[in-house]
This record gives C-alpha cells, sequence and structure tokens, in this order.
C-alpha cells in the first residue's frame, strides 16, 4: 500500500498532527508526505519533512493559491496525485477534516473519519457516537481515504529519516473561494491539541473574568494549555477554540486538570483518554469523578490557588 | 433564491447511546429520537436569512426511514417552506447521501445548501464537502457566521487556532458550527401548519443513486473503562499524589 499524507504546517515548520498522522500511515503502508504551501513555507517544510522518520518520499507543490490551504484549491492537486497512491492520509485537525472528504467524493470512495487504530490494510476502529462506542469498520473501496486522530498515534520522530524531495506541478486556482482573514487566538501557551498538560475550566468559574484569574495563574505554573468546557464557552467565559470535547478540541495530554466541570459526554469525549485526570469540584456526585484518577471535593475558588501557591 | 438543508434524524443528543450486547451495532430500538443538532442550527440560519429577504424559499430535505418525516415535520415547523423525504430503511453513508442531495440540488437549482457539520450518531464531518466536491462548488465549512452579498457568501470558520473568513461564489455548500445562531422553538401553531405544508417521499432509484454501503461494520464496542481513581482529602495530598505520579 502506498499512503500519500497531507503534511501541515506553518510557517514551514511541520505540526504534531501531521506527525501522528504518517505514524498511522506507516502502519498502512509506504509513506510519501505531500506539502502544499507558498514559496519559502513550502521549502523549509520540505527540508523538515524529509528528516521525519518513516517518510520515504516528500511531494512539495509550491504555489500560492496554497497558502490558506482553502479546500477548493489543495483538493485537486491531491486527487491528480491519487493515481499512484492506496490511500490518501490526513491529520483529522479542521484543515484535514475540510480537504479529505472533498478528495474522497471525486475519487468516489468513503472516507474513513477520525481512526484510532490500524487493524489491517483495510480495516480500522473509529469512535462513533461521542466515543460512547469504537466501531471497526472495513473498507471495500479501491483507494482510501483516511483522517487520523492525531491524540491516539505516537508522533513519528522529526529526525531519522532521509526522503527524497520532488517538486510536483501545482494544480492551479479554480476561483471558487478566496481567504479573507484570519483572528488568531492564542498566543505563547502550549497548543491545546499537543499539550503535555492541560488546565481546563467549567461553568463554576461564573465569568470571563474570574475564569481568568482561577485557571490562569495555574496553567502558568504548569507551563499548560487552557482548555474550557462547552458550557464555560456558550457562557462566554472564553472564546471557543479553548472548547474540549465532541464539538470541539479532542486531547489526551499526560495530566488534564479539570476544574468546576461536572463531566457531561460531550466534554468527557474530548478528554477521557488523557493519562491522568484530575478533577476538582464542589459537587461529589459529579459525573467527572467516575473517570478521574484523582478528585478533590472542594470550593475550586479555595483549592485551586491553593494548588497555585503549592505547586512547584 | 431557495435554501437547501439537509437534515438527518439521530439519537437525541441527551441520550447515552447504549452498544448492543452482540457487538452489531447501537441500540435504537425505544430510543428518543430527535433532529441532530447542527441541522437545528441549519434549518434556523436559512429561516433567518428567509426572514432577512434573501431567500424566498426554504426547502428541508432528509435522507433515512419512513420515521424521518418526524424530522422533516421539525423543520417545516420552525418555517421551512416544503420537504422532501429519500426514503431508505438502510444506512445511507456520507457519499450516497451527498450524491441524493446533488440529484436534487440539480433539480431544485438552489443558492445555497446549508447542512450541520456532522451527524453525532456516525461523527463523520463529510457530508457537505462531499456535496460540495460533487458540484464543484465553493464550501463554507464549520461557519459560525454567514453573510450574503450578492452573488458571494462572506463566511467566518471555526478553525484550529481562531476564527478564518473566506468569500465563496455562490452557489456554495456552508456546513454549521455550534455557535452560528441559537435554534428557534418551534410554536404549537406552527407544528399544527407544519402537518399541512407538502413532503414528497422519493426512493433513492428515482434520482439513480446506488446507496450500497462501502464501509462494512465489523464490529460496535463499549470504548475502554476508566476505572474512576480515588479521592482526596486536601489540597497538600493532591500536590504530593502528583509529585508522585512525576506529572508536577
Amino acid at each position: 500500500m502506498k499512503c500519500l499524507v497531507l503534511v501541515e504546517q506553518e510557517a514551514g515548520a511541520i505540526k504534531d498532527a501531521t506527525l501522528s498522522a504518517i505514524t498511522a500511515a506507516a502502519k498502512i503502508g509506504t509513506v510519501h508526505a505531500l506539502i502544499a504551501a507558498e514559496g519559502d513555507a513550502a521549502k523549509q517544510a520540505a527540508d523538515a519533512a524529509a528528516k521525519i522518520a518513516g517518510v520515504e518520499q516528500v511531494l512539495v507543490a509550491a504555489d500560492g493559491a496554497y497558502a490558506h490551504m482553502l479546500a477548493e484549491n489543495v483538493a485537486p492537486l491531491i486527487i491528480g496525485l491519487m493515481e499512484g497512491y492506496d490511500a490518501f492520509v490526513a491529520p483529522s485537525t479542521s484543515i484535514g477534516k475540510n480537504i479529505a472528504p472533498r478528495v474522497a467524493a471525486k475519487l468516489d470512495v468513503m472516507q474513513i473519519s477520525d481512526i484510532i487504530s490500524v487493524e489491517g490494510e483495510k480495516s480500522f476502529t473509529r469512535p462513533i457516537y461521542a466515543g460512547n462506542a469504537i466501531a471497526t469498520v472495513e473498507s471495500s473501496d479501491a483507494k482510501m481515504v483516511i483522517t487520523v486522530r492525531g491524540t491516539a498515534f505516537e508522533k513519528a520522530a522529526a529526525e531519522g529519516g532521509s526522503a527524497s524531495v520532488e517538486e510536483v506541478t501545482p494544480a492551479g486556482n479554480p476561483g471558487l473561494s478566496n481567504f479573507v482573514g484570519l483572528e488568531e487566538s492564542g498566543g505563547e501557551r502550549p497548543e491545546l491539541t499537543s499539550a503535555g498538560v492541560i488546565v481546563s475550566g467549567g461553568r463554576a468559574l461564573k465569568d470571563a473574568e474570574t475564569f481568568d484569574k482561577v485557571i490562569t495563574p495555574l496553567a502558568d505554573k504548569l507551563g499548560a494549555a487552557i482548555g474550557a468546557s462547552r458550557a464555560a464557552v456558550d457562557a462566554g467565559y472564553i472564546s471557543n477554540d479553548y472548547q474540549v470535547g465532541q464539538t470541539g478540541k479532542i486531547v489526551a495530554p499526560e495530566l488534564y486538570i479539570a476544574v468546576g466541570i461536572s463531566g457531561a459526554i460531550q466534554h468527557l469525549a474530548g478528554m477521557k483518554d488523557s493519562k491522568v485526570i484530575v478533577a476538582i469540584n464542589k459537587d461529589e456526585d459529579a459525573p467527572i469523578f467516575q473517570v478521574a484518577d484523582i478528585g478533590l471535593v472542594a470550593d475550586l475558588y479555595d483549592a485551586v490557588p491553593e494548588l497555585t501557591e503549592k505547586l512547584g | 433564491m431557495k435554501i437547501l438543508v439537509p437534515v438527518k434524524r439521530v439519537i437525541d443528543y441527551n441520550v447515552r447511546p447504549r452498544v448492543k450486547p452482540d457487538g452489531s451495532g447501537v441500540d435504537l430500538a425505544n430510543v428518543k429520537m430527535s433532529m441532530n443538532p447542527f441541522d437545528e442550527i441549519a434549518v434556523e440560519e436559512a429561516i433567518r436569512l428567509k426572514e432577512a429577504g434573501k431567500a424566498e424559499e426554504v426547502i428541508a430535505i432528509s435522507v433515512g426511514p419512513a420515521k424521518a418525516q418526524e424530522t422533516l415535520r421539525t423543520a417545516l415547523a420552525m418555517g421551512a417552506d416544503r420537504a422532501i423525504l429519500i426514503e431508505s430503511d438502510e444506512t445511507v453513508e456520507p457519499l450516497a447521501v451527498a450524491k441524493l442531495l446533488k440529484a436534487v440540488a440539480d433539480a431544485e437549482e438552489p443558492g445555497l445548501i446549508l447542512l450541520g457539520k456532522q451527524a453525532i450518531d456516525d461523527d463523520c464531518n463529510q457530508t457537505g464537502q462531499m456535496l460540495a466536491a460533487l458540484m464543484d462548488r465553493p464550501q463554507g465549512t464549520f461557519a459560525s457566521k454567514v453573510e450574503l452579498d450578492g452573488d458571494s457568501a462572506t463566511v467566518t470558520r471555526e478553525v484550529d487556532g481562531g476564527l478564518e473568513t473566506v468569500r465563496l461564489t455562490l452557489p456554495a455548500i456552508i456546513t454549521t458550527d455550534l455557535r452560528l445562531n441559537e435554534p428557534r422553538y418551534a410554536s404549537l401553531p406552527n407544528i399544527m401548519k407544519a402537518k399541512k405544508k407538502p413532503l414528497e417521499t422519493k426512493s433513492p432509484a428515482d434520482y439513480g443513486v446506488d446507496v450500497t454501503p462501502r464501509l462494512t461494520t465489523l464490529k460496535v464496542a463499549e470504548p475502554p473503562v476508566r476505572q474512576a481513581g480515588e479521592k482526596v482529602a486536601s489540597v497538600d495530598e493532591l500536590v504530593a499524589k502528583l509529585k508522585d505520579m512525576g506529572v508536577a
């Protein structure tokens, strides 16, 4: 099986989700990495991708049309290359989820979304019903299109490979859509989906100011990313790209600290594969305690500042 | 212009799904079913666009069992003008749904097709993108804001790391994210009125679409159960535990 893996990069730096997708693809067959990007970023990403362990070849399409990874522009490039591949593999990020089904439909194959394990050449497991069930599915299509849940696979080593780099001809711009702008959130903190530690807050934090006052110092102390439940996002405490859950980000850090989060299934679907879960909640019957490795029944307004002070 | 809104009948999002003991699937017998939450948002957005004078007609469409009529009636009660049910008792995969929707779109020629970003049962997140591909039209996925302006749509998308804005040439396909709007409740008079609105029933064969699944489900299992750990009595104990584990 020959797999073409979509590389996601920012300013030439390859994202962790791609490294996980490469690990998954290597379990299916040989791995070729595809970089679609603008000029300099494409070159830097190609150099970086060539060093990833397990990558046999790097294909680079450098064109302004790929600067913002618009699905309308990137999908035709992939479709054109798929003649020589048995599978197209993309990380299950907002970019991968946007592009892959467009590729699948044009190849007339059913996509297998968000796989968490490779069971055979054409069989995979994937969570359904918000992670309340795990389905094992087998594809009968001639070619496969797969998206990979990053937290379910180890990251491929960024060094150790020595792939050859080949330029491919860009597929042009069909002119269906235009990038207007990007309003970034975040900043210096580790990225939520790849952070080793996450401190997450829920509705019990009252308002945006309280959320920041309680959660941020603890996150700073631990060098952690900040997360939030849907309730906290909907109540406006924090913007929605911090949301952990079925409809937000799926995370699996070493340590997940849930503060004032009851543990609705929507939220658990996004974090229950974390290595260690700590819950701080006033309500001792909160469902979060059923999955927490360490639970502390306490008022978060007392417990979190005390924890922040006593750590490190 | 017309707006086409595909809706799916799924297990109610408040219900905890149970895996069948024989591993053949999730038990849906006697379980409350509802409209997929993302589709409610799509219906709401379509109706708001109609109310704002940007659209003349909203057509709700569903692919599913006869009971999906209830879901379409809900869309009609919210304000959709008419409905189409493509009846199939078997599970129809996103690729086949996209082909059926394309066939309907070719006949109805909508200026906009609004779908939910994913269904909460199969969690696929594919149909809108596949439909856009089959129609060779632009796609605005995971939309949290939609503005129509002449022959284009400006869509704000929820992406990893922020909000991205794109401009799409109409006709376009847009999939809704949670924060696009707050869907309305259907009032009793509107529920009564919805019973009289037209609902056409078709079959996949009417559109010449083969709905044979491409994926075989070999097994459906419970996820690994996470064991509850222990409760500690104080912050000091918590700190000690974290240090023991080497995680802090």
